[in-house]
């Protein structure tokens, strides 16, 4: 017998599956997959872009707060300018018509090379409860903006700051149907506490992550 | 990987007599602890959020069948292909024909246990492919003749920075360095030329969602988004117990996984990946397996010992063990150490290739206090305990002495009359002390503690003069 048949066939004979049996019990899975019924949740207080900036210093990420999206370009330049990160960056596509070249910053919209120093990126939305991104990949998003750069600079909608990640895969479903190939969800900058328990940042990713709340999109 | 749980007696002396080990150990101990202490009062709901993740894990592996069809169905449509092992040579054998179909000359991994089981890295180095561990603590112990792991969230607990340093500076050939944010530089530099010169990525799966086909990782390093993003091919190696339903039941456990096993609200990435790259995508592996494993956890499907099958893989159990923190993860054998490796040792692995490890517990209970999916870990071993006495695999000498008890006690002027003799040899034993230091009968019982001595009479003695 193949491994499947022969594996499936030893679950279902423990678990005592027949025809009578397995009728029920699809009907039963049909329902929990159609309901998809939440679990119990910690209440999530007060304003979602508090809590979110709250949470995400506490996981060792900067915050930076502006009022619209033609302002992210400008607070870019001068994050990168206060650590002395240069003015060079790689782009999600989908940022490409910010007027990146009026803050003096030098864009280039594609995918990230191990070269590159600083990955800008947008999130589909963010998560209070945890300070934590959620970013989706595809052809305008592509994954390895948030991972192979050394710095990656994040910029946030408030409107898309929900309350938990119950609320993130509420969006993905009405508004994409099916998941993307990558839904990445990012709290704070990469890190290892594997010798010694020493927690240590940077371990393959960002060594920084950098979000601009954008107070009014 | 070897089975080595039947020398565990032999094992734990020598890691109790280890004084550079005793040393790593005290340093490390506690940590997670406390941690955890911390998190979980993040959550209003505690208790009844364990309580809905034992209720979610025992609600799918009642349908396991079902749920596993649900998400072949699911991965399959999404362009990945289900492939299923009964055991690790039948892992090492798919996964070494996907790298020759794919032409892999080197893999990147992130941490996967089941690969442990299989001895993964040894068959893919056979058939000529280069592995690469990426995780920090895996990969120490990989440039150190491919070392087991003591620990399954924090593999090199049992190393101090100067091993470290020593092995970094015998491998990279670079000036030895003590500075642990240098070494993890070291390892970042080394580590990111083979990320970007894989051909194949190697991950395990915490969880696998039926609803979406999808696997969901957590890794705080990064490494298992590289390996899941850069090289064309992907394959996920992991359970068939992993299923769970929704993508709402990915968010329940998440409250508790990265809590119970670090102490962090949640971990710095995780990730829900499904199928394939797309035609107009610039980044992702074009191609997708699951290598889905039974390995011994079919068996144990329905079974007296089914709720192990809960196991969300936090280490909780063996941060809280004052076995494993006493002797460390090395002493116990094989993949899984600390009260969740007493069990499934001997459920994976053959009880009787692990006799010793149900019964090196207090039974103290601290390990199913703070599991997340309430897994009766104590009840489990004791259960264990009981099947090696009905299998006979307990020592004869023991069966003996059990039979011999078992007799006299039976016979209750016998039993009177025996009792009698030793509570008064025992308090001549103590010589008008309270304890008795070296027990001849039991040598090795107070090697580590003194016997409490008898003051002379039997307790039918001292209940019959008690009586009015």
């Amino acid at each position: 017998m193949n491994p499947r048949d022969d594996i499936l066939d030893r679950v279902r004979r423990r678990l005592g599956r027949n025809a009578d049996n397995a009728k029920p019990a699809d009907t039963q899975i049909d329902a929990w997959l159609a309901t998809h019924p939440e679990g119990p949740r910690p209440a999530v207080r007060g304003d979602l872009a508090d809590l979110f900036c709250e949470k995400s210093r506490k996981l060792s990420s900067s915050i930076d707060t502006v009022a619209t999206l033609a302002e992210v370009p400008a607070a870019t330049a001068r994050y990168l300018a206060s650590l002395h990160l240069g003015t060079r960056a790689v782009c999600w596509p989908q940022l490409a018509d910010l007027p990146w070249g009026e803050a003096g910053l030098t864009i280039e919209p594609r995918a990230a090379l191990d070269a590159d120093l600083v990955g800008i990126t947008g999130s589909f939305c963010a998560v209070a409860e945890t300070g934590t991104l959620a970013l989706l990949s595809g052809p305008d998003t592509p994954a390895g903006v948030s991972l192979l750069p050394e710095t990656h600079i994040a910029v946030v909608k408030a409107s898309r700051i929900v309350a938990g990640m119950e609320e993130a895969w509420h969006l993905m479903r009405a508004e994409r149907g099916a998941l993307p190939r990558a839904v990445n969800f990012i709290s704070g900058p990469s890190r290892t506490g594997d010798i010694e328990q020493t927690i240590v940042l940077g371990a393959h990713g960002p060594y920084r992550v950098h979000i601009i709340v954008v107070s009014g999109a | 990987m070897e089975i080595r749980s039947m020398r565990f007696k032999a094992n734990a002396s020598a890691k109790l007599a280890d004084a550079g080990l005793q040393r790593n150990l005290r340093k490390a101990k506690g940590k997670f602890v406390d941690t955890r202490a911390v998190a979980i009062k993040e959550i209003d709901d505690f208790e009844g959020t364990r309580r809905a993740a034992r209720d979610l894990r025992d609600r799918v592996l009642k349908d396991l069948d079902l749920w596993l069809e649900r998400f072949e169905t699911q991965a399959t449509a999404r362009g990945a292909t289900v492939l299923w092992a009964r055991d690790g040579a039948e892992i090492c054998r798919h996964v070494v024909d996907i790298a020759r179909r794919h032409g892999v000359k080197k893999a990147t991994k992130s941490k996967s246990m089941l690969s442990e089981e299989a001895g993964l890295n040894q068959a893919l180095a056979a058939a000529g492919v280069e592995p690469v561990e990426t995780d920090l603590g895996e990969y120490i112990l990989q440039i150190n003749d491919n070392e087991p792991p003591s620990h399954i969230i924090a593999p090199v607990m049992h190393k101090n920075v100067e091993q470290v340093a020593d092995l970094f500076a015998k491998t990279h050939h670079k000036p030895r360095k003590t500075d642990i944010p240098q070494l993890t530089r070291e390892a970042r530099e080394v580590l990111r030329s083979h990320f970007l010169t894989a051909d194949m990525g190697i991950s395990g799966g915490n969880f696998l969602v039926a609803e979406t086909g999808s696997v969901a990782l957590v890794t705080n390093e990064g490494n298992g988004r590289m390996v899941t993003t850069l090289p064309k091919v992907h394959v996920v190696i992991t359970g068939i117990e992993k299923v769970i339903p929704t993508l709402e039941d990915l968010s329940l456990l998440m409250r508790l996984l990265p809590r119970s096993a670090t102490g962090q609200s949640i971990s710095n990435y995780f990730s829900v990946l499904t199928g394939v790259k797309q035609p107009d995508e610039s980044d992702g592996p074009e191609h997708l397996y699951f290598v889905l494993v039974d390995n011994g956890r079919a068996d144990v499907v329905g079974s007296e010992y089914h709720e192990m099958l809960r196991c969300i893989r936090c280490g909780a159990c063996m941060n809280h063990c004052p076995v494993y923190q006493s002797i460390g993860g090395h002493a116990y054998g094989w993949v899984y150490p600390g009260p969740m490796g007493s069990i499934l040792t001997p459920l994976y692995a053959g009880i009787e290739n692990a006799v010793d490890l149900p019964n090196a517990a207090t039974l103290c209970g601290q390990c199913s206090a703070v599991c997340p999916v309430l897994i009766p870990l104590p009840e489990l071993m004791r259960k264990l305990r009981e099947e090696q006495v009905e299998r006979k695999l307990r020592p004869l000498a023991e069966r003996l002495a059990l039979k011999a008890w078992a007799w006299v006690a039976n016979r209750p002027a016998l039993y009177a009359l025996g009792t009698w003799f030793a509570v008064r040899y025992l308090k001549w034993l103590a010589g008008g002390g309270d304890r008795i230091r070296v027990l001849a009968a039991a040598p090795e019982w107070t090697a580590g503690r003194d016997f409490p001595a008898p003051q002379g009479k039997t307790f039918r003695e001292l209940y019959r003069q008690r009586q009015p």
